[in-house]
């Protein structure tokens, strides 16, 4: 192993985790290029870097910074932050199945969302702009209240994690059958728009949706690889990470806040994108090769994953495809997966 | 001599029930002690609350004279080390992985891989014989094997006081002998301090300096190993009916049980 160490400072330097960050992020400049030179007017690589660099046509200019780069960057943000969202939560609780998707948090940031956008229209009380700024908002709001009732539900003396999952299932029914009840009062067209929006859409998304995920990003993944370094020896049981001197209730709770607010910034940007923080982290485990999901890694697997979703769900079928449809389709038997394999782990 | 550890009357408990009842101990530094009782006693409690896992509900436990739960929690673990009874460690994690927990409360996440750190965990892997398997996960190890590993880093923590909570559950007698006498070691050598619960009496009776027994979450009996285990406590503290002879090899007590088979009416 390794070492860093300047001054007082000192990092654990691992080759595989490293070699796999570099080739994650070339991947992903590779995957944003090819994600902007794709569309209606047909770009080529060297006038996307061009353009990306200042220069190209006014044509040029306008399709790539204000039609494609918006949706590029909420995929890649929203992507990472899900996939760092996920890599917090299956860390705390020991549990792969642990995701804001299953423990609620998605859905409860959902139901906060879809209040806005149907009272928005039908009741008049918040428009334009002011629901572009409410919607994040609500779905900040929402994605806490589902994500700490989750956590307080649970607690027992402490967290188990097979009993989050069990509440986390109970929460997501309950926002979930809330937010149908909110498209079938609410207006036709609020719905409609709802409803692609539950699917997880990165359609027509805008700066104004970029900016949140990118604040929610610049402050909390600081934060996070700092917690990171408490998250190495929370791994072990409670008891065992106390004698190591962690005060384990606060740091916990802290690291689960932090994971919360990502999924639920991301989610009121861009739709409860299934499947994404629960499988993000588990890849960027295989691919470190370490016991614990790594939080860089995830977020930058996080934000390939969403930007090659939303390039397949552009491009390989007639209609533009919501990017939820096709993470679902990649994710579900994966969770099957699991599943299986958590039973048979079970059984010995 | 100075006392390190102390319960000043402890109460501990779960709920509605009291485990741990105005329990009086003091460990003397730079000993070895067996916590020994039956199943349900509040050995276990006992450990957990001295090393500060479990609250006091009155009482107090000392720790060099400072009351434990008043001591921010890293300030604690850089004294006292403390080892579960059958810990868990995620899939796929490395044996060195292991042990470098240990340096925990030393670090902070500016100062994650000190030289200090690298050296304390080749000591302490060094030490319990486990150095060849620093790049095997934990999960293939052999249960001796494991147990060393999670003993490497308590020790790589570099603590003066260390519990363990039945240190040998689950290991064969060979296994149970390597554990205690690398225990023996860090008495001997280091200078540690080691409180453990035990549930073998003869090797109780072996290892430590002082038997702590107890019923019904208070002491019956403590002192030295001879003086603590004899056929009347056993039969006090147990319900069990035994003769204590002399141990061949080392000279302690070794208690027989009679059991209904061989019972003289």
């Amino acid at each position: 192993m390794t070492a860093l160490r300047v001054g007082a400072t000192s990092f654990k330097l691992r080759r595989r985790p490293l070699v796999m960050v570099a080739v994650a992020l070339v991947l992903l400049a590779v995957v944003l290029v090819v994600d902007i030179m794709i569309g209606d007017f047909p770009l080529t690589a060297s006038q996307v870097v061009d353009t990306l660099l200042g220069g190209g046509t006014r044509r040029d200019q306008f399709v790539v910074m204000e039609l494609r780069m918006p949706r590029a960057l909420t995929g890649l943000l929203v992507g990472g932050a899900l996939g760092l969202s996920g890599a917090i939560f299956q860390a705390i609780v020991r549990n792969p199945l642990a995701s804001p998707d299953i423990l609620g948090v998605t859905w409860g940031a959902g139901a906060g969302a879809v209040s806005v956008i149907t009272f928005a229209g039908s009741l008049g009380v918040v428009t334009g702009g002011a629901a572009s700024i409410g919607l994040p908002l609500a779905g900040l709001a929402g994605g806490l209240v589902a994500g700490l009732l989750v956590y307080a539900l649970a607690w027992r003396q402490g967290i188990e994690g097979f009993r989050m999952v069990l509440v986390g299932i109970g929460i997501t029914a309950v926002a979930g059958n809330f937010t149908h009840y909110l498209l079938t009062v609410g207006d036709v067209q609020d719905a409609g728009r709802a409803m692609v929006w539950i699917t997880g859409s990165l359609n027509g998304r805008g700066w104004e949706h970029v900016v949140p995920v990118a604040l929610a990003l610049v402050v909390l993944v600081p934060v996070a690889l700092i917690g990171g370094h408490v998250l190495g020896a929370l791994q072990f049981g409670d008891e065992t990470s106390r004698g190591l001197g962690v005060r384990v209730n606060l740091a916990r709770s802290l690291l689960i806040v932090v994971a919360i607010v990502l999924a639920s910034v991301a989610t009121a940007a861009a739709g409860p994108i299934a499947f994404v923080a629960l499988a993000t982290p588990q890849i960027a485990l295989r691919l470190a090769g370490t016991a614990q999901p790594p939080l860089f890694g995830s977020v930058v697997v996080g934000g390939v994953l969403v930007m090659l979703s939303d390039l397949v769900a552009r491009t390989v079928y007639r209609l533009e495809l919501p990017v939820g449809v096709v993470t679902a389709v990649l994710g579900a038997p994966y969770l099957m997966y699991l599943l299986v394999r958590s039973r048979r782990e079970a059984r010995v | 001599m100075s006392v390190r550890l102390e319960a000043s009357s402890l109460c501990v408990g779960y709920g509605e029930r009291l485990v741990v009842d105005t329990l009086d101990l003091s460990i003397v530094g730079g000993t070895v002690t067996a916590v020994i009782g039956p199943n349900g006693c509040g050995k276990s409690t006992l450990l957990r609350a001295l090393g500060r896992l479990l609250p006091a509900r009155s009482g107090a436990v000392l720790l060099d004279g400072k009351q434990i739960d008043r001591m921010p929690t890293r300030e604690v673990a850089q004294v006292l080390g403390l080892l579960p009874q059958a810990p868990s460690a995620p899939e796929g994690l490395t044996v060195a992985d292991l042990v470098a927990r240990g340096r925990h409360p030393h670090q902070a996440w500016y100062r994650q891989w000190s030289s200090d750190d690298a050296a304390a965990v080749s000591a302490a892997m060094e030490m319990t014989g486990i150095s060849d398997l620093a790049d095997r996960t934990v999960d293939e190890l052999s249960g001796g094997q494991r147990q060393r590993a999670w003993i490497s880093m308590a020790l790589a923590q570099g603590t003066d006081l260390l519990l363990l909570d039945e240190p040998t559950t689950y290991l064969d007698l060979a296994h149970q002998i390597d554990v205690l006498d690398l225990v023996q070691e860090l008495h001997s050598s280091m200078g540690r301090t080691v409180v453990m619960v035990l549930h073998d009496l003869n090797l109780a009776a072996r290892y430590a300096d002082v038997v702590v027994a107890m019923r019904d979450g208070r002491i019956v009996a403590q002192g030295a190993p001879s003086e603590v285990l004899t056929e009347s406590m056993l039969l006090d503290v147990f319900g069990l009916d035994a003769r204590v002879v002399e141990d061949p090899v080392s000279g302690t007590p070794l208690v027989v049980p009679v059991g209904s088979r061989h019972r003289v009416p």
